[in-house]
């Protein structure tokens, strides 16, 4: 069984294991014993969703202060002013979901690539250790993906990459402006990749090693290439795993905090230059709440961790939802 | 030809053995007095898997537009033998053919020969019922979308007339967007066969076609079987001997990688040359 | 209809241009990321390894700016904190995964706490930080280690609780039925049958979900914060590996920024370490 902690979502590509059909379990009259047991363990299980809406419930209290000054305009307003007390949440967000974005595009297609490779294209011994080299590799810990991005990849970015975007006509682009730091917004999306591109690819490689290996035979016994196999069968058979994956990809790559806190520059003042530095939510709670003490700025910070928690909570749900309905519509008309 | 008795396969004493009643299989087509086309034609056809051999030396002609069903007790090779002829077992790698598999005149196993052109043109149904994880139609529509061009019409016209052909056109032509999985195993396997034969190949590999499916089904598929050998070359391999005799105009029995015997389905099941395939057929072993 | 005379085909050149590009593709970008990976962990080995000696083990962490010195109570404090986190979600999480397993299998109820499971499992892990600070420091006062292994126990809980569930679902029902036709009571049936016979499974579970919180640092971040001296005491801040790397890092001495080396290397070889022994388990579980 693979050591990927793929928990989220009752992803279609489990399928194979644990059974999409729940089977009902044997019942036999209940002794008191069994009675205590179920209530024990059903408390326990209630404990997650107790748990669930206290983390809401704490973070709307902490919040407050912040959400009644500020109302709804926290969310396009990027002052961050300690001392005029004035708080806007839009650096921080822009700074989230433009890592996130680029951690994705990176991320996704070198994971399918790997992933294709070791189940379709080479040696089972390769397969076997690269296998096993990704499985470890996703379970290394995000600070260690911060410094190797604080001291290997911000001083390579800052003396190659900047001064080479600079050289092309990029540089005209609002995108791409400013002098060469090597902190930055780019370089937080990179170490982002970097730190999701194991999952993702482990994850993939468990959905296409699960297409049945007559259905391939199949498709191979028709005349097609590897290439065709892969997109028609293998990738329709496991989408909805894939997808799975790719949900389960950006979720951690919104919430990851100690990769980007390094290496993204902690700017207050949003530029939507991705050279330049900027924040994301989970790297400005990490830096600002050691800072601050109690009051109107700290609120403003744990307004941003409500923030985050809903766009995480929206994101799984959509994600749930999308699984359970792509599994249904593996038909129609191309 | 059609005895297809080269001295390669029959290697043991050619005894005459008694007379045997035999259930009556006398609908199976005759071929006395026809010339009849050799579709393939099999060399000394040697098969590994890494250092084991599981052919050894099978030299058989298969003729045009006919059954030929490959009989033999589990595990004798018959699977193997076919696998060769589209060259499937080429996706692994410790498996490997030597030999000839000569189809109208070009070697099937050299490799100037496209294994994508092999694949378009020897179709393959699979024991069990596979059908692609998309809409039926789709299914049918695979192979022809994968060689040819054509335009929509077209293409839906020809997915019609295999799904007619397959005897399946009216149990789906109303779920021709439904997932091929939703339909039974025995429609599932029916599927299978339209999507093959859709692009029309000239042969068509049947591996125990039948073997996952329910006896009713199992019928239909048979009728099927008499139906498309006026099409393509059909080669069948079956561990159902009755079957053999229902369905097969020639029929060859495998032992333990070896082309025992093969010649016309009535003669094996009736009047077999070698006391193996007596034996075999009589239930003595297998 | 008759067979494909005359009908146009589809440029087999072209098709295998197309599967040839793919898979150089796919070969280019698994080198890419290959090589990103590899080259992480090479930098960690060789900028750790230059850390580690004996000192760096035993020795407490000497005042700023002083070269020397080591991260001993780090390294317990770490261990201490983990220890307690998985203390409590371990059991919760264990229980809350039979209750699903067991006795959630087809209730409205027990899809939604499944739901809720699995939502929960993908919170950031800041937002528990902030939620046990809001929770436990704020009415302590004060940083404690105590809130941090709070924390971590909320990001275990989810996790245990669906690995668990997922765990004892491939225990075939039979064996459930030849538990119970003994005449077991459930509660015996579940722990004593099912769960031993998902040992295997369970532990690994169980070892994955404790050694992927012990390299947390963001919650440790917002309520443990750190401690320069030697404390086990769970009620006030203790010194940890993560935020000791985090704080270390962000120096200007090389001695300390080696040092977080070094600490980054242990946490690798710790995780890298219980990954190994999870499939040897998993292995010999087999064996059974």
């Amino acid at each position: 069984m693979s050591t990927i902690d793929h928990t989220a979502g009752d992803g279609g590509w489990q399928g194979g294991r644990g059974a999409a059909k729940a089977a009902p379990r044997p019942r036999l009259h209940r002794s008191g014993s069994d009675t205590a047991f179920y209530g024990f363990t059903a408390l326990c299980a209630a404990a997650v969703v107790v748990l669930m809406a206290a983390i809401g419930w704490v973070l709307a209290r902490d919040a407050w202060p912040s959400i009644s000054k500020f109302g709804i305009s926290f969310l396009w307003r990027s002052v961050w002013d300690t001392n005029k007390g004035s708080f806007g949440g839009l650096t921080p967000i822009y700074g989230t979901i433009c890592t996130t974005l680029i951690a994705i595009v990176i991320a996704v297609p070198l994971a399918l690539a790997i992933a294709l490779l070791l189940v379709e294209m080479v040696h089972p011994l390769v397969r076997k250790i690269v296998g096993t080299a990704i499985e470890l590799l996703a379970a290394i810990p995000s600070i260690v993906y911060g410094m190797w991005g604080l001291f290997v990849l911000v001083p390579l970015i800052q003396k190659y990459v900047d001064p080479a975007i600079q050289r092309t006509p990029l540089r005209g682009l609002p995108l791409f402006s400013g002098a060469p730091l090597g902190y930055g917004i780019l370089t937080a999306g990179l170490i982002l990749a970097l730190m999701i591109l194991p999952f993702i690819a482990a994850v993939s490689r468990d959905v296409l090693s699960m297409v049945p290996q007559v259905i391939k035979e199949a498709g191979y016994g028709m005349g097609s290439t590897t290439w065709e196999v892969t997109r028609s069968i293998s990738l329709r058979y496991g989408l909805s795993g894939i997808v799975g994956a790719f949900f389960l990809g950006v979720g951690r790559a919104v919430g990851e905090t100690m990769a980007v806190t390094y290496v993204i520059g902690g700017a207050s003042n949003l530029s939507t230059s991705w050279l330049q530095p900027g924040q994301t939510i989970a790297s400005k709670i990490a830096l600002g709440f050691p800072e601050t003490g109690p009051g109107l700025e700290r609120g403003a910070l744990v307004e941003l961790g409500l923030i985050l928690f809903a766009m995480t909570i929206i994101f799984q749900l959509i994600a749930q939802t999308w699984l359970r309905r792509v599994r249904k519509r593996v038909g129609g008309r191309a | 030809m059609v005895d297809g008795t080269s001295e390669a396969t029959v290697q043991r004493e050619a005894v005459v053995p008694p007379r045997i009643e035999v259930a009556d299989v006398s609908h199976v087509a005759s071929s006395k007095g026809q010339e009849l086309a050799t579709k393939i034609s099999v060399r000394h056809l040697d098969f590994f898997y890494g250092k084991q051999q599981a052919l050894f030396d099978n030299t058989i002609d298969y003729s045009q537009n006919r059954v030929t069903a490959i009989i033999g007790p589990s595990g004798c090779g018959k699977s193997t033998h076919i696998r060769a002829f589209n060259r499937i077992f080429a996706l692994y790698r410790e498996q490997r053919a030597s030999g000839e598999i000569v189809m109208d005149g070009s070697d099937i196993l050299s490799s100037s020969m496209d294994v994508l052109e092999v694949r378009r043109r020897i179709g393959m149904i699979f024991q069990k019922p596979s059908p692609f994880p998309m809409s039926v139609f789709e299914n049918i529509a695979y192979g022809l979308k994968l060689h040819y061009r054509l335009s929509r019409s077209d293409l839906r016209d020809r997915v019609e007339d295999a799904l007619r052909r397959s005897a399946l056109w009216d149990e789906v032509k109303d779920k021709l967007d439904e997932p091929g999985t939703a339909l039974s195993g025995g429609q599932q396997q029916r599927l299978c066969i339209a999507r093959a034969i859709a692009s029309e190949p000239e042969v068509v590999l049947m591996d125990e076609p039948c073997s996952a499916i329910d006896p009713i089904a199992t019928n239909k598929i048979e009728d099927l079987i008499e139906e498309l050998k006026k099409h393509y070359t059909i080669i069948l391999v079956t561990h159902n001997m009755q079957q053999a005799a229902r369905v097969s105009d020639y029929t060859a029995f495998f032992y333990q990688g070896n082309i025992v015997e093969y010649g016309e389905t009535t003669k094996i099941f009736s009047n077999p040359d070698q006391k193996q395939t007596e034996d075999y057929i009589t239930g003595r072993f297998g | 209809m008759s067979g494909m005379e005359g009908v146009p085909r589809r440029s087999v050149a072209r098709r295998k241009l197309g599967d040839g590009l793919v898979r150089i593709i796919a070969w280019v970008s698994a080198s890419i990321g290959i090589f990103a990976m590899g080259w992480i962990l090479y930098t960690c080995i060789r900028r750790g390894a230059a850390s580690w000696n004996l000192d760096f083990f035993t020795k407490m962490p000497t005042p700023t700016g002083v070269a020397g010195g080591g991260i001993l109570n780090a390294i317990v404090g770490t261990l201490i904190i983990t220890a307690i986190a998985a203390a409590i979600g371990l059991p919760l999480g264990f229980f809350a995964g039979i209750y699903l397993a067991e006795f959630g299998r087809t209730g409205r109820v027990a899809s939604v706490i499944r739901l809720i499971c699995n939502v929960m499992v993908g919170i950031p892990s800041i937002l528990t930080g902030v939620f046990a600070y809001g929770l436990i420091v704020i009415a302590m006062g004060h940083f404690s280690a105590l809130a941090g292994s709070v924390a971590l126990a909320v990001i275990m809980l989810p996790v245990v609780a669906r690995t668990t569930e997922d765990i004892l679902n491939l225990v075939p029902n039979e064996l459930r039925e030849s538990a119970l036709a003994v005449g077991a009571p459930r509660w015996k049936a579940i722990l004593g049958v099912i769960c031993r016979a998902a040992r295997a499974g369970l532990i690994t579970g169980g070892i994955l979900a404790v050694v992927r919180v012990s390299g947390e640092t963001a919650p440790l971040l917002l309520t443990v914060l750190n401690n320069q001296f030697w404390s086990v005491d769970p009620t006030q801040p203790m010194a940890n590996l993560t935020v000791t790397i985090y704080q270390y890092a962000n120096t200007p001495y090389p001695d300390l920024q080696l040092k977080a080396w070094g600490a980054s290397l242990l946490i690798i070889v710790g995780v890298l370490g219980a990954n190994l022994l999870v499939r040897l388990i998993a292995q010999r579980g087999r064996q059974w």
